[in-house]
């Protein structure tokens, strides 16, 4: 406890002694720690916009009608496939409705499982939309908005209008952007679309939707599920998909094999579907682990050099401290001291530094047509960056005081003096 | 006859650059306060041996007893404690902490030792630094201080814990007469007073003449 109090008074001396370079030692920490925060936040942020920007949106599930050939063909039932070789050509499937059968029962029962946050029926027609003398090839969608907008952020997709107007309005339309473009609409317009069978249906503009991909804006648009039934010309039981979001993306393979089993119907997961995205993603996990291991290193040595030098200008002292009956132990917690007292101020300002220039990041205006509701650049604020930053800082200096400091405690005063 | 330090054949070799025999069968005795001095030309081997008697080297053949004790027994935080009471070591080149204040210099054995509270430690340094007539510096930081003036500090700091040997590599080396008589003067009455023998390296006769008793060395040798 005495010893204590000594030790910490020779340390504040020495560190207070040579402020200049305290201050550069701890600079040195702050720039390593901060680089690694703001490197850290600004790249896991865009791998985690990246990564919103299709899996947010993308069901864990689709589930729609089959459209495959049967695999078992009647003539297989007929002649028994051991002792024959049966053999047809060009099998097409059976003619079938796009709907799905049961639709209704299969929501529900989804809707009860715990692994499942959410299911969302869609109904899809094929139609053509009118303004003045142009048509359009297009699709409409029949959504449950509050349930789209709860599982599948389809709110930030709506760019001007309100996404709520399906609701409000039961004729409302959110028209895709490009559509809207072309036949230069806006919200409030009204807009004529006319099913695959000639009936013409006069809609209202509630909203606008973008996507980010123009391919789909060029044709999509989103009415709610009755209005959409109603186009199709079926009932309320039409149901031509169903988009599942569980809540362990990791469940959707199991479960859309479930699914298969279970219905007639045919369920595809994120992973088929986005197989390349997939592995993008992977990847750029991959790389961010390898650029902070590296960043990390990198620091590490910054601070372990810097701090190195500041201890081996000590050198004399340990050896007059050690000459005048100080142990080896007092002065090694000398030194160590002195390092943490740096690691921690330097660690903190570094922390400082690191959300402060996140900060200034988050302000950069970032604009681009795919991301309609990104306004600046991503940051990702996750505290285990800082964490992890002020450990390194902590551990980095402290190795950084004990090495030198220990080997010093092993010599006899006089080797170093003689060293001088 | 009352020991307080003595040695048994005390052999160092340097190793490097080539193989040296620096001293060659050193053995002493030191009595309880008697002052003694050693002389040698420069080059023989007198801070090498003065380093083994304060146990700060213990790289050497040989048997060093100090107080009764064995050194070769004794661990590094246990020699750290033996010379922090017993033994007051004023190096050839002073050797202060340089940013520490010259107060501090000297309070910091004592304040390791930890026999008093901070007060009475801070009124004996002043005191030992007053003797040595620079009291007045008491709050300068050591680097700023002349030679002389730290020589005289760094006696002040090896006397603070009253330690049963007080050695001296050269201790009134960077002195003028005066100050040099002085500090022979403070030596003296300490070991009368305190019980404390002195081993003293000089080239100052003047100086050696007036202590007990001169051991001459030579190229590693007593005589
Ligand atoms: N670290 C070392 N390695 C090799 N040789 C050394 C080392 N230190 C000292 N020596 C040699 O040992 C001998 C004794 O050195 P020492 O410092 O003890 O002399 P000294 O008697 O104190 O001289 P001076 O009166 O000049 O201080 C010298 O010849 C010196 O060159
Ligand atoms: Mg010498």
């Amino acid at each position: 406890m005495k010893d204590l109090f000594i030790i910490l008074d020779i340390s504040k001396t020495h560190l207070l002694a040579k402020k200049k370079q305290t201050a550069v030692a701890a600079l040195g920490v702050t720039f390593g720690i901060g680089m690694f925060i703001i490197m850290m936040s600004f790249m896991t942020g865009l791998n985690e916009l990246l990564d919103g920007l299709v899996l947010n949106r993308t069901p864990h599930v689709q589930i729609y009608n089959k459209t495959a050939p049967t695999e078992t063909q009647p003539s297989d039932r007929y002649f028994d496939v051991l002792n024959n070789l049966n053999y047809i050509h060009s099998i097409k499937p059976k003619s079938r409705l796009e709907r799905i059968h049961n639709a209704l029962p299969i929501l529900s029962e989804l809707k009860k499982n715990d692994q499942v946050k959410g299911a969302t029926p869609q109904a899809t027609c094929k139609v053509f939309y009118l303004a003045g003398s142009n048509n359009l090839n297009g699709v409409i969608s029949g959504i449950e908005v509050k349930e789209e907008v709860r599982l599948f952020n389809f709110k930030d997709y709506i760019v001007d209008g309100d996404v709520n107007s399906l609701i409000k309005k039961k004729n409302s339309i959110l028209l895709g952007a490009g559509v809207a473009k072309k036949l230069s609409l806006s919200v409030g317009d009204k807009i004529q679309v006319v099913n695959t069978k000639g009936a013409n249906f006069s809609l209202s503009i509630g909203g606008i939707y973008q996507s980010g991909l123009a391919e789909v804006d060029d044709i999509q648009s989103y009415v709610n599920l009755k209005m959409a039934q109603q186009i199709l010309g079926a009932g309320g039981n039409y149901i031509s998909r169903i988009h599942v979001k569980l809540n362990d993306i990791n469940d959707a393979v199991p479960i859309s094999t479930l699914i298969k089993n279970l219905y007639d119907v045919e369920a595809l997961d994120i992973k088929k579907a986005n197989a390349q995205f997939d592995t993008g993603s992977d990847i750029r996990t991959l790389i961010s682990y390898v650029v902070s291991i590296t960043l990390l290193i990198v620091a590490g040595f910054g601070i372990y050099n810097i701090l190195n030098m500041f201890i081996y200008e000590k050198m004399n002292d340990i050896a007059i401290l050690k000459a005048t009956g100080f142990t080896g132990k007092d002065v090694m917690y000398i030194f160590i001291v002195q390092a943490l007292v740096i690691g921690m101020l330097g660690g903190v300002l570094g922390i400082g530094l690191g959300y402060g220039v996140s900060l200034i990041i988050d302000e950069i205006p970032f604009v681009t047509e795919a991301l309609p509701t990104i306004k600046t650049y991503p940051i990702n604020y996750d505290p285990l960056f800082y964490v992890t930053g002020i450990t390194f800082a902590l551990i980095s200096t402290f190795l950084a005081g004990y090495l030198p400091a220990r080997k010093a405690q092993k010599l006899d005063p006089v080797e170093i003096i003689r060293g001088q | 006859m009352n020991l307080i330090l003595e040695t048994k054949n005390i052999n160092k070799y340097f190793l490097e650059p080539v193989k040296f025999h620096v001293l060659k069968d050193i053995s002493i005795q030191l009595q309880r306060q008697e002052f003694v001095s050693i002389m040698g030309k420069s080059g023989c081997g007198k801070s090498t041996l003065l380093y083994i008697l304060s146990t700060m080297d213990t790289n050497y053949d040989g048997e060093l007893i100090i107080d009764g004790q064995n050194m070769s027994n004794q661990t590094k935080d246990d020699l750290a404690r033996i010379r922090n009471e017993k033994i007051g070591f004023i190096f050839q080149f002073h050797y202060l902490l340089p940013e520490f204040t010259v107060l501090k210099n000297v309070m910091l054995p004592a304040l390791k030792l930890g026999k008093d509270d901070a007060n009475t430690i801070k009124k004996n340094a002043l005191e030992k630094l007053d003797i040595l007539g620079i009291a007045d510096q008491a709050n300068k930081k050591a680097s700023r201080l002349s030679g002389g003036q730290k020589q005289r500090v760094a006696i002040a700091r090896s006397i603070i814990n009253n330690p049963k040997i007080i050695m001296g590599d050269e201790p009134t080396g960077n002195l003028d007469s005066k100050n040099s008589e002085i500090v022979f003067d403070v030596l003296r009455k300490l070991s009368a007073e305190l019980d404390m023998s002195m081993l003293i390296v000089t080239h100052d006769h003047d100086f050696a003449k007036k202590t007990d008793r001169i051991i001459e060395m030579e190229d590693g040798f007593i005589l």
